[in-house]
This record gives structure tokens, C-alpha cells and sequence, in this order.
């Protein structure tokens, strides 16, 4: 995780087309300047980079669902529930399930662990737009292969 | 068995708090109703799941923003209904 750049997953570990399921992993960085006042003396990971995490982790399920054709922006967050702190250091498994892909929207079930405890869910609707840009759809790709998306068909097709 | 009708003016009434009463076959969604656009996801959603369809809201849309269509055609109630029962018919076909 590089929280300043947004950059909030470090690997896909599995990522299930025909079962619409995406599971991720990222470490909480030990140190970064979010934690300076996010609080001074008890640094937390704050909740809504947690429902970012989440955001991102349903984001790469619904571009492979669309073949890197079209990207999701986030467009509500319900049921967002943060049931215990982060702390730095740990390590993230992060969950998400592709509920209903409709006509320009989606709307997926995330939720993240961390040693072995529900650290928070919520339930996501996106906006499913064309890319604004070929520069933007290149920049994702690259991501992607970064961290590890299986570049074959989901990606060429 | 409700109409589509009453079925469509149920989700909204639940979706968006507003009075069940308050809506009619006439009432267009977006200028009577006041529904936004994120608004009318949830009802999209909720409309896909309970007659098992995919509302295509890219292709009116398109079509409203060609001058193709009105959105009365495709968002006052009445005339959505049968949008709907023509889906859930083709469907069936």
C-alpha cells in the first residue's frame, strides 16, 4: 500500500470470472504521513481508505468483468460497517463479489480481514463508464500487471 | 398478482421515502418524483432483480441524449411499465 498515491492493493490473489469473486492482499505501510495526523500518537489506517480499499478491490473485479473496455467509478457506499482498527503493519485480505452488473452500473459485496477478523464490509454501487481516455485505460493495464492480474483473457478478450 | 405498475411504484416508494400515495401512473419520474440519477440505480437494481431483467439504461439514454426519444417514453411510469412488460416478455419469447 502507498496510501499517499491512493495505491491500496498490492496483489490480486485470486480472481474468479465465472464465479464474479476478486480476492486481494495489501500490507498497512509502517510508516506514511497519513499517520502523522490520522492520530498524532496512535496511528490507524482511517476508515474511508478502508472503504477505498474495498472500492478498489470490487473496481479490478468489475474491469475484468468489462475486459478492460470500461472502468467503474465509485457512486455509493451502504451498510459500511468498520468493526475494528487497523493498525500499521498489517497485512489485508481483502474480499469482493460481483452482486448485479446492469446497464451502466454495478453493484458488488466487499469486505476486508485481517488476522483472521471481519475488519469491515459494505455493500458498493458503481458507475460503469467508458474509459475517459486511452492513456487511462494503458496506465490501468499496467497496474494491473503490477499486481498481478492475470493479463490473458480477462484483459485481451 | 400486483401490476407492474404497483410493483415499480413500491420500490420507488421504499427506495427514494417517497409517499406510496404520491405516485401515479402519470407521474414522471425525474421531473414529478424528483428521482436523480444515483436514485434511479437503486430502482434500476431493484426493478432488474424483481422481473429478472437488465433495464438498458445506457441505450435510452442514447437515445434521449440523440433526440431519438423522450424521456417521457422511458420515465413516466406508465409508458416504463410497459417498457418492462415488453423486456420480461422477450425474455420469455
Amino acid at each position: 500500500m502507498r496510501l499517499e498515491y491512493f495505491q491500496l492493493i498490492d496483489r490480486i490473489v485470486d480472481l474468479n470470472l465465472a464465479g464474479l469473486t476478486i480476492r486481494c492482499e495489501a500490507t498497512v505501510p509502517t510508516a506514511s504521513t497519513i499517520f502523522e495526523g490520522h492520530f498524532p500518537g496512535y496511528p490507524l489506517m482511517p476508515g474511508v481508505l478502508l472503504i477505498e480499499t474495498m472500492a478498489q478491490t470490487s473496481g479490478w473485479l468489475v474491469v475484468a468483468a468489462n475486459r478492460f473496455e470500461r472502468m467503474p467509478f465509485l457512486a455509493a457506499v451502504k451498510d459500511a460497517k468498520l468493526r475494528t482498527f487497523v493498525t500499521p503493519g498489517q497485512v489485508l485480505s481483502i474480499s469482493a463479489e460481483l452482486k448485479h452488473e446492469g446497464s451502466g452500473y454495478a453493484i458488488t459485496e466487499a469486505s476486508i480481514a485481517a488476522d483472521g477478523k471481519s475488519v469491515c464490509d459494505a455493500a458498493l454501487t458503481f458507475s460503469v463508464l467508458a474509459f475517459p481516455n486511452a492513456e487511462m485505460n494503458k496506465r490501468m493495464r499496467d497496474t494491473a500487471a503490477n499486481i498481478g492480474f492475470p493479463m490473458g483473457a480477462p484483459a485481451d478478450g | 398478482m400486483s401490476s407492474t405498475f404497483d410493483t415499480i411504484a413500491n420500490i420507488i416508494a421504499e427506495t427514494c421515502d417517497i409517499p406510496r400515495e404520491s405516485i401515479k401512473p402519470e407521474s414522471h419520474a425525474i421531473n414529478d418524483l424528483g428521482i436523480d440519477s444515483l436514485d434511479f440505480l437503486d430502482i434500476a437494481f431493484a426493478i432488474d432483480k424483481a422481473f429478472g431483467i437488465k433495464l438498458p439504461l445506457e441505450q435510452w439514454t442514447q437515445e434521449v441524449n440523440d433526440g431519438k426519444a423522450t424521456t417521457d417514453q422511458y420515465f413516466v411510469l406508465n409508458n416504463l411499465s410497459a417498457r418492462i412488460d415488453e423486456l420480461v416478455a422477450a425474455k420469455g419469447a
